[in-house]
């Protein structure tokens, strides 16, 4: 039988289709149906259910090393509040899984990973934990997604959180809304302004439709938020990334800290890094009419196939065709001529430099004082 | 009253003699939301039953239409792609996508009526 988020009941009275996703029972789309959904989130808010996602706590003297060791990042001189998109790598220097690890205080952090990985994760992590550090899952907390760009706006008006200092990749922790502590991270997989907010899953359902009263609200599912990530570029675990993809090949090398040359299969990753990758993720953008979806081959002028599509889909704001997949690098550049086959028929087709659409996040500026201070907002 | 026959998997079949205008239910149009593209086949293609004769994407999937009895592909609808809110209009009407000249006219009898198949949507749902 498939999980349930604390707000499953929220999303049958929305009239949502449910469907299966990484073990959970979740909203594919609301009454308005994905494209309404995908344009309301570019152009308003869009409202997310993401609880089905892990959530967990890393402490103690010891967390800083472990997280460089788990990951390629450094945390060492991370400020408090500041939040790192990472992934874990395994000793092939393939991806265990792509997160979020936040900075909440010295020696404590905040991390948000894969729904369809969280046990492989869990175990993963703990397997390596030193006696210095402690990983406490946050199985009882969900998570809302509230991302566009009246997001801020809507949070303001909705429950007087003022985000106006809170910087993109950042977080601001003991907020109270509705009475529960959450943390309000200024970030998202859409590529727009928005938030990702940690609730007590008692507090959910009160907190979720509190929000969809705003009229710049809708709640949207996971198939529009496929299509919003697609158009950023942003890599689907299991599709994009997986264990067999390094984060060099991935067009992840950014995530890599100077400093930390001591994480597991740090020896291939470097050595990949330093050589450079065959093959790469590259956009691509059809030319012709068509739709290609995961699984299409990549084809080049001579009809020789070069790779294959590991996400694609439509893209509603370009209206066209758009999907990633890896390619060697000889055919990575933008503008190179391709095509994609879809049952049995060439389409034409280039790479495209990703994002397929401008981001609209805010400026990750530098973190003062104060952001991350306990009590600096209140709801 | 037009008379329409369907498939189980929700061709829509307009009966014009010989020929059959094939399209898709109006349950099937709101199972696939957003339609983006349609894929035509050639003209003169023979097709047996159940062969694939035209690809619905949405912006959700891709949908193939089944040919719902075997024949020849006489007509297909040009203005369909550059116009995809013709697919909510009746078969006959500029909803059809393809058109078929049935190579055996007893093998229509198969398919449901408008009766059968609104039993059949409340089976499947």
């Amino acid at each position: 039988m498939a999980e349930r988020t604390p707000l499953y009941d929220s999303h049958l009275a929305l009239g949502a289709k449910t469907g299966p996703f990484a073990g959970y029972d979740m909203p594919l789309y609301y009454k308005d149906g994905v494209l309404q959904e995908h344009l309301w989130t570019r152009a308003q808010a869009g409202l997310f259910d993401v609880s089905h996602m892990g959530q967990a706590i890393v402490e103690g003297a010891g967390a800083v090393s472990f997280l460089e060791r788990i990951t390629p990042s450094s945390f060492q001189n991370k400020p408090n509040g500041r939040a790192q998109y990472t992934v874990l790598t395994n000793e092939a220097g393939g991806i265990v899984d792509d997160l979020i690890i936040t900075r909440l205080e010295e020696q404590r952090f905040f991390l948000v990973f894969n729904a369809g990985c969280k046990d492989k994760d869990i175990g993963w992590m703990k397997a390596v934990l030193p006696d210095g550090a402690s990983f406490q899952v946050l199985d009882t907390r969900a998570l809302i997604a509230l991302q566009g760009p009246k997001a801020a706006e809507a949070l303001m008006s909705v429950f007087a959180v003022d985000t106006s200092a809170l910087p993109y990749m950042a977080i601001m922790q003991d907020v109270d809304i509705a009475g529960a502590h959450c943390y309000v991270s200024r970030l998202g997989y859409t590529g727009e302004d928005g938030f990702e907010i940690s609730v007590p899953g008692e507090k959910a359902a009160l907190i979720w439709s509190a929000l969809l009263r705003s009229e710049m609200v809708k709640p949207v599912g996971l198939a529009a938020r496929d299509s919003l990530r697609l158009e950023m570029g942003y890599p689907l675990y299991g599709h994009d990334i997986d264990d067999t993809t390094s984060p060099v090949e991935a067009g992840l090398s950014w995530v890599m800290g100077k400093d930390n040359t001591g994480f597991i299969g740090a020896d291939k990753v470097l050595a990949q890094k330093a050589a450079g990758p065959e093959r790469v993720r590259v956009g691509v953008r059809l030319l012709d009419k068509g739709v290609a979806r995961e699984g299409s081959e990549i084809r080049n002028d001579l009809d020789v196939k070069i790779g294959m599509l590991t996400s694609g889909g439509f893209s509603p704001s370009l209206e066209a065709s758009i999907g990633m997949g890896y390619v060697p690098v000889a055919y990575a550049a933008p503008g190179t001529k391709i095509f994609v086959t879809v049952r049995g028929r060439n389409i034409a087709a280039e790479i495209a430099a990703m994002p397929f659409v401008p981001a609209r996040t805010k400026s990750m500026k530098k973190l003062d004082t104060g952001i991350e201070k306990k009590g600096a907002v209140n709801g | 009253m037009a008379d329409y026959k369907y498939t189980k998997d929700h061709e829509c079949v307009f009966v014009d003699g010989q020929d059959v205008w094939v399209g898709i239910s109006s349950y099937a149009r709101e199972a696939l939301g957003d339609l983006v593209y349609v894929e035509l086949p050639e003209v003169g293609k023979s097709v047996s039953q159940g062969d694939d004769i035209a690809v619905i994407e949405s912006v959700k999937t891709a949908a193939e239409v089944y040919a719902p009895v075997a024949g020849e592909v006489i007509a297909v609808n040009e203005a369909m792609p550059d116009d995809l809110d013709l697919i909510a209009k009746p078969v006959e009407q500029g909803g059809w996508i393809v058109k078929l000249k049935v190579a055996d006219s007893g093998a229509l009898d198969a398919l449901m009526n408008s009766a059968a198949y609104e039993a059949y949507l409340k089976e499947v749902d």
